[in-house]
């Protein structure tokens, strides 16, 4: 078929109304090719700006992985002591050890204090704030809570030095100035909004219907809340929960001002541990050779630390996709 | 194949079974009084076919939404395509101007030609198509601009106006739309702060500012209250003169005040189409006698 | 049978629970309350103007945070002008442009791990690839491949080592996904019908975007870029490893300048063991929590007045 931009087409459909053929005499015709061409040069800028995201995830990729491999090939390290020892102590002059254990069970701690934390005050003032309090409380309060998800992660590392450590050493002489239990309560702190805020969104998003439902069946509000709008936001927060988790594994500010440098495995809150990240900054602030073990010791562990981070991201959006209840 | 043409062969004194809306309005569906009682006087209306339809079927995925249409529908007149919900009306017309290209699954098969050019064609340049084919859609949608920028959008896409230019042209699409006057001091306050009805006549000068030779109107007044719908049929009627009109329509009384010609969907299939005089009082079809009378949709 | 639950222990049933949510509730803003309190109550008597445009010193009580303030305004800006566009292109493209596809699901899936990512990873990252480009220009700062004038902003100098423009690309890194994903919103929040009648009167894709799309989601697309600013200028891990800011006394003069910034700052000084140098910590982040509250402010304010519904 030939192209209409080529030969005008038909009767002149305005021929019949004189005002309408002086309407098509106005202005001067824009070139057809030309805005092709535009679109074309636009598009394919736009295109490769998408691109540019996939290439910021290969590159770390391959940056982690060379550097792991390179990290494998020193003569003291193998993979079975990485994942087999339980001791990590690349510093020690003579006797080097690299079990990945005690980096991984100082992350472990500082999140599970964090979560015991922020998950269930999270979850419950999010089930207050989403179905009991009043549109004017929550017009103030939610806007707090997303300030106060901006918050710098140091501000709350100084608050873990200054004043949670402090009162814990008060309660307890167990706890040195530098211990588990203060870093991760300041994590916890600093996930508190992130839960809230996600886990308030997914309950919202809970059409009315559900509730004026469970309500006219003579549930009680808690019946309601718990039973019936809780469990139909599920994937909404646990995903919630998740996201929040990740943060606090990847957290290093904190940590670095308020947990210590010790890498040892431990259950005990008021010890002194080492995390994953906080020993990336140990390495990378210190005077370790680029080409040395001790260097890529720490692209190692970023890389575990990458693993696990995109594992549990893959896993919240699984989850979402998954179990997301549609309701439109 | 039904064919929609001008017919001849009126019996005498029709009863037309056609509701009039408001009383007092003796100029609604002014094609037909011509014909009525006038046997063998030449049409006032061109005979001319705008879009011609063959075998046309459409699919969304795999769902098939229209089944094998044939019609024609004719120039500078008003075709109105009824029928109940889902019946496929909407998307045959969007189909007449490549809006459905927006709908990744959506194909189509079978002639759809505008004076004889393939508008199913690869080639097709359907940007020109949709300066020429212009569309109102049910909801009005006025950009969240200034009155003036609303109308200048459309032209300012296709050419190079000077500014005198483009003045005269808003204010030729604002008169044609029958809105100039209400928004001839304010052109450059948002077009949001008008009233539904208003909206949608912006929308029709926005239309028209393009120079389409074809306006689609997907249900205009559906959303608008009774006062609006009136002004917007009025303003069909004076169209009329200019551009070939096609209306869907699920108000079969509005299909008979405005319209010259009628075809009746259901379920993706053309049952029937003719004149509207002639579909109103003789329908051929017992499925469409049976929507007009109301015993369904 | 089954028994009846009796009404009355539902009710304290449904009592209790909304004790829990109150107990919750306060004991999160409490929390938070404390948090705020003791740090105004730290640092309060330590802000003057003398601290905002002093300069770094040893001593806690000369030392002011000029410095690195300049610097984070610096790297933030750097990181504006590299992500803001490239993080609207990308999401322009995503919602308007590209075919659900296999690979735009990539893509999207992609950029929602990596806004999962934590930070020091990027600071690895923008280590390897800003700082130290691989290797490919040579290990040693001293041999580096120059171009133009030390005097001159536009100095380059390759690798770029730890400078305000790999600072910049670094947080730029970080804050990528957060400008996509929030640009993606606010396009998905524009009504279909506004595009229809674009295409409609014959526009292109990329003439609906420009004329009608895009203007009407600026207020999100600027509430969205404001909010991950906010955040660019409170992040410290990625920067701490990128070049170790830490120990700079001037501000940048050119891209290639060594760069302190004030988060940093207050890791520096709250590390430290003596008391005075806390207090100044506290008064930083005040400063620091004043230019959050800033921000925010100025993103609610656009928020409210520039978002005219589109109905």
């Amino acid at each position: 078929m030939s192209s209409l931009a080529s030969k005008p087409l038909g009767p002149d459909p305005l021929g019949a109304n004189p005002a309408g053929r002086d309407l098509s005499a106005l202005g001067r015709p824009k070139s057809a090719a030309a805005r092709r061409i535009r679109e074309r040069i636009i598009v394919g800028s736009l295109a490769l700006a998408a691109c540019f995201s996939i290439l910021v995830t290969t590159t770390i990729i391959v940056v982690l992985a060379r550097e792991t491999w390179g990290f494998f090939q020193f003569p003291d390290v193998t993979l079975a002591e990485f994942f087999g020892s339980i001791e990590w102590n690349p510093l020690l002059g003579a006797e080097k050890h690299f079990g990945i254990w005690p980096l991984v069970s100082g992350t472990l701690l500082i999140t599970v204090i964090a979560a015991s934390f922020a998950l269930p005050i999270g979850l419950i003032a999010a089930v207050y704030l989403s179905e009991y309090a009043s549109p004017r409380t929550r017009a103030t309060l939610k806007p707090a809570l997303e300030i106060l998800a901006g918050v710098p992660t140091v501000v709350y590392g100084f608050f873990a030095l200054t004043l949670i450590t402090p009162i814990l050493q008060k309660i307890s002489p167990a706890f040195g100035s530098y211990n588990a239990m203060s870093a991760g309560l300041a994590t916890g702190v600093m996930i508190l909004p992130i839960v809230c805020s996600l886990s308030e969104d997914a309950l919202r998003s809970v059409p009315r219907g559900l509730r004026d439902g469970a309500l006219a069946l003579g549930g009680t509000k808690f019946d309601v809340s718990v039973k019936v709008v809780v469990p139909a936001a599920l994937s909404g927060i646990v995903a919630a929960f998740l996201l929040a988790i990740s943060r606090a594994i990847g957290e290093t500010m904190i940590v670095a001002l308020a947990a210590g440098g010790v890498a040892q495995i431990t259950a005990n809150p008021a010890a002194e541990v080492q995390t994953m990240t906080a020993y990336m900054v140990q390495i990378f602030l210190g005077d370790a050779p680029a080409t040395g073990v001790e260097y890529k010791s720490s692209y190692a562990v970023a890389a575990t630390l990458f693993v696990i981070t995109f594992g549990l991201t893959m896993l919240g959006q699984y989850i979402l996709r998954r179990f997301r209840e549609e309701y439109d | 194949m039904s064919t929609v043409q001008t017919s001849n062969d009126m019996s005498i004194e029709p009863k037309p079974i056609i509701p009039t809306a408001a009383a007092g309005h003796a100029t609604h569906g002014h094609h037909v009084t011509q014909q009525v009682g006038q046997p063998g006087a030449p049409a006032a209306v061109s005979t001319e076919t705008a879009i011609t339809v063959r075998g046309f079927s459409s699919w969304y995925g795999s769902f098939q939404a229209l089944k094998s249409l044939d019609l024609d529908i004719p120039t500078r007149q008003v075709t109105a395509f009824i029928g109940p919900s889902g019946c496929g009306k909407s998307t045959f017309l969007r189909w007449i101007n490549r809006m459905n290209d927006t709908i990744p699954s959506a194909r189509a098969e079978g002639t759809l030609d505008l004076h004889g050019e393939d508008l199913l064609s690869r080639s097709l340049d359907v940007v020109d198509l949709r300066r020429r084919v212009g569309m109102v859609f049910q909801k009005p949608n006025p950009f969240p601009k200034s009155i003036y920028d609303n109308v200048a959008f459309g032209p300012r896409l296709h050419k190079h106006y000077t500014r005198a230019e483009l003045d005269q042209l808003v204010e030729q699409s604002l008169r044609s739309a029958s809105i100039w006057n209400e928004v001839k001091d304010r052109l450059h306050a948002s077009a949001l702060g008008l009233s539904g009805g208003q909206q949608q006549r912006l929308c029709i000068a926005r239309a028209i500012a393009v120079g389409p030779e074809m306006l689609l109107m997907d249900e205009p007044c559906s959303a608008l209250d009774p006062k609006s719908t009136l002004a917007i049929e009025e303003l069909i009627e004076t169209l009329a003169d200019r551009y070939t009109i096609v209306i869907v329509t699920h108000n079969m009384q509005q299909a008979a005040r405005v319209s010259d010609q009628t075809a009746f969907f259901f379920e993706g299939r053309l049952i029937e189409a003719g004149t509207t005089e002639s579909i109103w009082n003789k329908p051929k079809n017992k499925q469409t006698e049976d929507y007009i009378t109301g015993r369904f949709g | 049978m089954a028994t009846v639950r009796s009404t009355a222990s539902r009710v304290l049933a449904n009592r209790a629970f909304l004790l829990a949510c109150l107990l919750a509730t306060s004991i999160a803003m409490a929390v938070l309350a404390v948090l705020l309190v003791s740090i105004i109550w730290q640092g309060w008597d330590g802000l003057s103007w003398k601290f905002i445009s002093g300069l770094a010193s040893r001593k806690a009580k000369d030392a002011g945070i000029m410095v690195p303030l300049l610097g984070s305004i610096w790297v933030c800006a750097i990181c504006a002008l590299i992500a803001l566009p490239l993080g609207v292109g990308t999401a322009i493209y995503l919602e308007e442009f590209a075919k659900r596809s296999r690979f735009t699901r990539i893509v999207q899936t992609n950029i929602l791990n990596l806004a999962g990512v934590p930070s020091i990873v990027y600071g690895i990252l923008g280590l390897t690839a800003f700082a130290r480009m691989f290797g490919a220009f040579g290990t040693n700062m001293d041999d580096a491949t120059t171009f133009g004038n030390e005097e001159s902003l536009f100095f380059l100098r390759f690798p770029f080592g730890s400078s305000v423009i790999a600072g910049g690309l670094t947080l730029m890194l970080v804050v990528l996904p957060v400008v996509i994903i929030a640009t993606q919103e606010s396009l998905r929040a524009i009504p279909r019908g506004l595009r229809d009648g674009s295409y409609a009167l014959g526009a292109t894709r990329w003439q609906t975007v420009w004329g009608i799309t895009l203007p009407a989601a600026i207020p999100g697309i600027m509430t969205g870029a404001i909010l991950a600013m906010s955040r660019a200028i409170g992040e410290s891990a990625p920067l701490l490893v990128l070049g170790g800011a830490l120990l700079v006394y001037n501000a940048p003069e050119n891209l290639m300048s060594d760069f302190a910034v004030l988060p940093l700052q207050i890791y520096n000084w709250a590390g430290r063991p003596q008391e005075e140098f806390h207090r100044i910590a506290a008064s930083a982040i005040i400063i620091q929590l004043g230019v959050l509250l800033l921000f925010n402010g100025v993103a609610v304010f656009i928020r409210q007045k520039l978002q005219k519904p589109l109905q």
